[in-house]
């Protein structure tokens, strides 16, 4: 890490610690909800915007990761132990998923994982017994830590926040680790990076897996933090909101899906006084930015800052097709 | 052919109506470097890449270093020691010189576990750093792969089919776009390497003089099939070969 993203972290680590003080119940518990979804698109983004698969199945492991911290708590056990089950049961999952779906990829692996979701979601509302139906489940407790109750809002938030930057961390060291520079190369040249050694076929599995494990941690705190899952909240149209907020705030960069994240989740209520035209306006912005610059926002900043400060950037007149 | 580091035996590979290779044999010794030459569309890269495992002959058997590698992944190849570039420039455009040269490394060293709670680099920047220098790279050490020249990446690449310390590298089209002095620089490293560690070579090249003077053997193609083979002089002197390809 550089010194100036060191100072860039801090900074947004302290704004993040103020910036609920002294606000009302519903903005806090936006704040938080922005903070999960932030953990789940940092999945999607490492899947997405660092392996070059893609997936529309984030909401369904939100979901099974939502329903398997309920079901834990619920019977009574601490909801770490439904947190690290909800996480290793979507990694799990995602592999048993991946291992088939991944031999084909670009759309048809877009299909796949539509229907996964849609399975998912069937399951979820079918299974009575175990889910509750289209009832859902209720009254997941939060939970205490030595005594520190996660009990009100303003409490949650910053349960929620350690959460992030536990998930944070690790997303960063991972892709930082050789296994983040074979997932780069899968994306960048997947026939050169397997003639170099690297055995394509398991390092798409896991990117696949460990993205799908981030949606399911997201999920677990998405339970004690609404006390009221069903299966409409992990539906199809869930996993387009968190690919749009990858591609929106910027696939294949760190901060990308949290910005992204940011925008699907908070512009909405900032451009609350426009009323009806809201989503109109919303999706025009959207529609914009991605003519502007297809890699999100982060990229659209990039492209300002090397007009202020021209540096070396990757050529456009070797690409793939124009290269002999 | 025990001693051979490779073998190919009765390759062929059609594609629909077109025979690109035509029923290929020849043995690679240990040491040698082997130039591979012939028109444009002679089933050059073709037979490369059946012998490499990205293509799946329709015919024949490759062995190397006494392994069958008939439905052998390129990565398992790979870390057999063989090491490669592609006709069609292939870096990893959007990460540093740096990182392309460690990951054709990293794969190499320890294990899944390692990989991911060990070092970021693997280890391996002293090694990297050693080849960059050996490409002489230094001045482009942590600029975007893809920002280099095309001359530049091409040099990246083929540092990269080194990384792994490979004992066979096949290598097709070095010289193009290369310019003249770094292309007697890139001969140098070739002879080098093969001199040092004993590497074993097979070029393709349409750059007649780098062939002739970096080669000890030739293998001529022409629409699919081996017309003549030898060395550099035998070859420059054969009438056929003047015929199809070398031109009067
Ligand atoms: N994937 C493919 N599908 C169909 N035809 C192919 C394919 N690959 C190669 N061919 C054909 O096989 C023949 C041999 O092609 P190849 O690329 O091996 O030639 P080459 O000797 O490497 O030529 P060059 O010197 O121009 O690189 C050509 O006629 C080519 O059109
Ligand atoms: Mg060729």
């Amino acid at each position: 890490m550089t010194r100036k993203s060191i100072l860039f972290t801090l900074v947004a680590l302290i704004a993040l610690i103020l910036v609920p003080l002294g606000q009302g119940n519903y903005i806090i518990y936006v704040l938080t909800s922005w903070l999960v979804f932030s953990i789940a698109a940092m999945g999607l983004n490492l899947t997405l915007g660092y392996a070059g698969q893609i997936s529309l199945a984030q909401a369904a492991f939100m979901g099974i990761g939502a329903y398997i911290a309920a079901l834990i708590t619920l019977a009574g056990y601490h909801w770490v132990l439904g947190w690290l089950a909800a996480m290793g049961g979507t990694f799990v999952i995602g592999l048993l998923l991946g291992y088939p779906a991944l031999r084909v990829q670009h759309h048809f692996l877009a299909f796949v994982t539509l229907a996964f979701n849609t399975l998912v979601f069937l399951v979820l509302r079918n299974e009575d017994w175990l889910t509750g139906g289209s009832h859902g489940l209720v009254g997941m407790p939060r939970p205490n830590f030595f005594g520190l109750s996660t009990g009100t809002n303003l409490e949650f938030y910053y349960f929620t926040l350690v959460l992030f930057v536990i998930s944070g961390a690790i997303f960063y060291w991972i892709v930082n680790s050789p296994w983040g520079r074979a997932f780069k190369a899968l994306r960048e040249n997947p026939v050169r990076a397997e003639s170099l050694g690297v055995d394509t076929r398991r390092i798409t599995l896991l990117a696949f897996a460990i993205g799908s494990a981030f949606g399911g941690g997201a999920g677990a705190i998405m339970s004690p933090l609404v006390q009221f899952i069903e299966p409409g909240s992990f539906a199809f149209i869930h996993s387009l909101k968190i690919l749009l907020m990858v591609v929106v705030g910027g696939a294949g960069f760190f901060f990308g899906p949290i910005l992204g994240a940011a925008v699907v989740i908070l512009l909405p209520e900032f451009l609350r006084f426009t009323e009806g035209y809201y989503l109109m306006i919303y999706a025009s912005l959207v529609i914009v930015l991605m003519i502007y610059s297809p890699s999100g926002l982060i990229g659209a900043g990039q492209k300002l800052y090397a007009r202020l400060r021209p540096g070396r950037e990757t050529r456009k007149d070797m690409e793939k097709g124009a290269q002999l | 052919m025990s001693d051979s580091v490779l073998s190919v035996r009765n390759i062929s590979k059609s594609f629909g109506g077109i025979h690109a290779v035509r029923d290929v044999s020849f043995d690679v010794e240990k040491g040698e470097v082997l130039g591979l030459i012939g028109p444009n569309g002679s089933g050059k890269s073709t037979l490369f890449n059946c012998v490499l495992g990205q293509l799946r002959p329709d015919r024949g058997e490759v062995q190397i270093n006494g392994h069958r590698v008939g439905n052998m992944r390129a990565s398992r190849l790979n870390k057999l020691g063989v090491g490669r570039t592609f006709q069609q420039l292939s870096v990893f455009p959007q990460m540093s010189v740096l990182d392309n040269i460690i990951l054709a490394g990293q794969e190499h060293h320890g294990n899944m576990a390692t990989r991911l709670f060990g070092p970021s680099d693997a280890g391996l920047t002293k090694e990297a750093d050693q080849l960059i220098a050996f490409f002489r790279l230094e001045h482009l050490r942590d600029e975007m792969a893809g920002s280099l020249s095309y001359g530049q990446q091409k040099l990246v690449d083929a540092a990269m089919a080194f990384m792994a310390g490979p004992s066979l590298v096949l290598l097709d089209e070095p010289a193009g776009g290369v310019n003249l002095t770094m292309l007697g620089n890139l001969r140098e490293r070739l002879e080098t390497y093969n001199r040092e560690h004993g590497t074993t070579f097979v070029v393709i090249e349409h750059n007649m003089e780098f062939v002739m003077s970096l080669c000890t053997r030739i293998i001529v193609l022409a629409e699919g099939a081996i017309i003549a083979e030898g060395t550099p002089d035998e070859i420059r002197s054969n009438q056929q070969v003047i015929d199809a390809y070398l031109g009067g």
